[in-house]
């Protein structure tokens, strides 16, 4: 259905299409590169002599036979246990992602419905910690968790992660639950349930589709998040991120960067996954917070 | 709500935000106030044939000791913050009574770690603010006015720029602008120059991150942005037609003010996240041509001698840099929220 006003003549139409295509290339192309590369050798995705070479892959076929080699990928996971991490970051995503969102649907619903000044100076101050650059917290944590022997886990780095995820959390979930009508947990009370049990049986059952979208970003936090894994993870309790961080430190030398393209493109396949599945939840996360102001 | 009642649902958020995000704040600005202890010194006399001579030494289990006692160290009061990695106040000082010209003191200062992390955090931050929200407007507009059944495809291929890890995603553009890489030898074969390398180059290694920058977060300012063009109503826009408005005056006259709260809002999120520019820098490995804020602090506490009261001077300084940057935002929520 088109207005009058959204008609266009074709100069406007072609140059907002060619734009767009520009666009759908810049945003696109450099995964499909990195993808098709990684089955390549390093001589092939990074060539001296000419660029095609990482597209028909010459010096793959020279050195291992075939056009396309699995050397990285077996490089990464099992020589270099990426295994490791990824398992890692699997244990480390779900914590974050089940306490941020229980600590948030609380918090974020009694803000909500609180119409105290209070409610508004906590979440103004949730917003001003939202500010903090994650690494000068980091800088704060070091010392207290050496003296108290709780640098290096996983479970701190949890608990870390959810607190610097709680003032977006509470934000996106306050503005979700402002949505849910006053009347339907107030009229629970009125027919003689306490608070909690209003929540618990009449707004949870509501909740899922802001709790789902808020669980989106929350994932999205823990698991790209760099800052605070690399300073608060021991060796063996890295994530993939620090993980992919370190291999450009060690393996560049040994002239085997391909391990770290296989691993960036395995980081990169579920957040594609995800976003295939999720995309129009992710969208409305996004404008949430805008449309509230 | 009862107070109460409230005061128990937000327990456990209050209480992690309070343990985890105010408490650090006060433990970085006690840190930064104290350094380590020095090493003790001893002076042991060694007496042979040729007479008496006093060699001072490190006693390494003094030092260990004393640092174990005192892990927060000695008492500095404000040394840290003035000292040439951090304010550099006597450099800055002398900079400027010996300076030639204008220029010539901005070069001096660019010479000191801190304010040459600052130039770079800044630039960064006011230059791809503004590019991110004039891209991400522009594919808004374009997706809005394509047909719909390839808006969804669109989208998708949009998001993956602004979802992707921020250091996987800037590693995927290094590698592709590597020498040896495509965009590498396409830069090489456009300035016609065998020996263009981004990597070797300040300027090109600023554009490339900023680029970077833009790439990253332009997908976020389309999504608001088309999220709002949905809402634009088309009556008004049908009776600015009637009255003769151009296309271009649609735009500027009904599309724009409609769109204004978000671009605020767009301008506030992009401002946090932009000054605390960290990931590429490291992917790209340009330390050595750009540092920023967040990456002084990561070089400190990262190093083998952890600089714990150095890391924590830069953190209270960029802390109060976001403070000083978000503070007119802020004062409007404020206001805003005030009314109701």
């Amino acid at each position: 259905m088109s207005t009058a006003a959204q008609r266009s003549p074709l100069p406007i139409k072609l140059l907002t299409n060619g734009f767009l295509i520009f666009w759908l290339i810049l945003a696109a192309f450099p995964f499909l590169w990195t993808l098709w590369g990684s089955f390549k050798v390093e001589g092939d995705f990074f060539s001296k002599a000419n660029w095609a070479n990482a597209i028909f892959g010459r010096l793959t076929v020279e050195e291992t036979g075939g056009s396309f080699t699995g050397d990285g990928y077996y490089g990464a996971w099992i020589q270099e246990e990426f295994w490791r991490a990824a398992m890692n970051s699997t244990i480390l995503c779900f914590c974050v992602v089940t306490i941020s969102l229980t600590c948030g649907t609380l918090g974020g619903y009694a803000l909500s419905r609180s119409t105290y000044r209070y409610a508004f100076w906590f979440l103004f101050f949730a917003l001003i910690f939202r500010a903090m650059p994650p690494i000068t917290l980091v800088s704060g944590y070091l010392l207290p968790f050496y003296e108290w022997n709780l640098w290096g886990h996983l479970y701190t780095t949890v608990i870390v992660l959810v607190a610097i995820n709680q003032p977006f959390t509470l934000w996106m979930l306050h503005s979700f639950f402002k949505n849910i009508p006053k009347d339907l947990d107030e009229s629970a009370m009125v027919d003689g349930c306490t608070r909690f049990q209003a929540f618990r049986h009449v707004i949870i059952p509501v909740m899922w589709p802001g709790v789902i979208t808020t669980g989106l970003f929350s994932f999205l936090l823990a698991y790209n998040d760099f800052a605070v894994t690399a300073m608060l993870l021991s060796e063996e309790n890295q994530t993939m991120i620090p993980k992919i961080n370190s291999f450009l430190g060690t393996t560049q030398t040994k002239g085997n960067v391909m391990f770290a393209v296989a691993a960036v493109v395995s980081v990169t396949a579920p957040l594609f996954v995800m976003v295939m599945v999720f995309q129009r939840q992710i969208v409305s996360g996004l404008t949430a917070g805008a449309v509230k102001g | 709500m009862k107070h109460g009642t409230f005061f128990w649902f937000v327990f456990p958020s209050a209480l992690l935000m309070l343990l985890f995000i105010a408490m650090p704040i006060v433990s970085v600005v006690l840190q930064s106030l104290y350094v380590q202890h020095e090493q003790v010194l001893i002076e042991v006399e060694n007496c042979s044939l040729f007479g008496c001579e006093t060699t001072t030494s490190v006693d390494q289990e003094a030092t260990r000791a004393l640092r174990e006692a005192e892990p927060l160290g000695r008492w500095a009061g404000l040394d840290v913050y003035l000292n040439r990695a951090h304010l550099a106040t006597s450099e800055v000082a002398e900079a400027w009574s010996t300076r030639e010209s204008l220029g010539d003191f901005f070069s001096g200062l660019y010479n000191l770690p801190f304010y040459r992390a600052l130039a770079f955090t800044l630039t960064y931050t006011f230059i791809v603010t503004p590019l991110t929200i004039i891209l991400g407007f522009f594919i808004a507009v374009a997706v809005n006015s394509t047909i719909k059944a390839v808006r969804g495809p669109t989208i998708f291929f949009s998001l993956l720029p602004f979802v992707i890890t921020p250091l996987v995603g800037s590693l995927v553009l290094f590698w592709m602008l590597d020498a040896r890489g495509i965009l590498g030898a396409g830069l090489q074969w456009l300035a016609d120059n065998p020996d263009l390398s981004v990597k070797a180059s300040t300027p090109l290694m600023w554009i490339a991150l900023m680029i970077y920058g833009v790439w990253h977060s332009a997908p976020f300012a389309f999504v608001v942005f088309y999220a709002g063009l949905q809402t634009v109503n088309q009556d008004t826009l049908e009776s600015a037609m009637i009255d003769g408005a151009n296309r271009w005056e649609r735009i500027r006259y009904v599309v724009f003010p409609h769109l204004l709260p978000l671009v605020t809002f767009v301008a506030l999120i992009q401002l946090m996240d932009n000054f605390r520019v960290f990931e590429p820098i490291v992917s790209f490995a340009a330390q050595a041509h750009a540092t920023s804020l967040s990456i002084a602090i990561f070089t400190d506490l990262g190093g083998e001698t952890r600089l714990l009261s150095s890391a924590a001077a830069t953190s209270v300084l960029t802390i109060i840099g976001v403070a000083i940057l978000l503070s007119p935002v802020m004062v409007r929520t404020y206001r805003d929220f005030g009314k109701d």
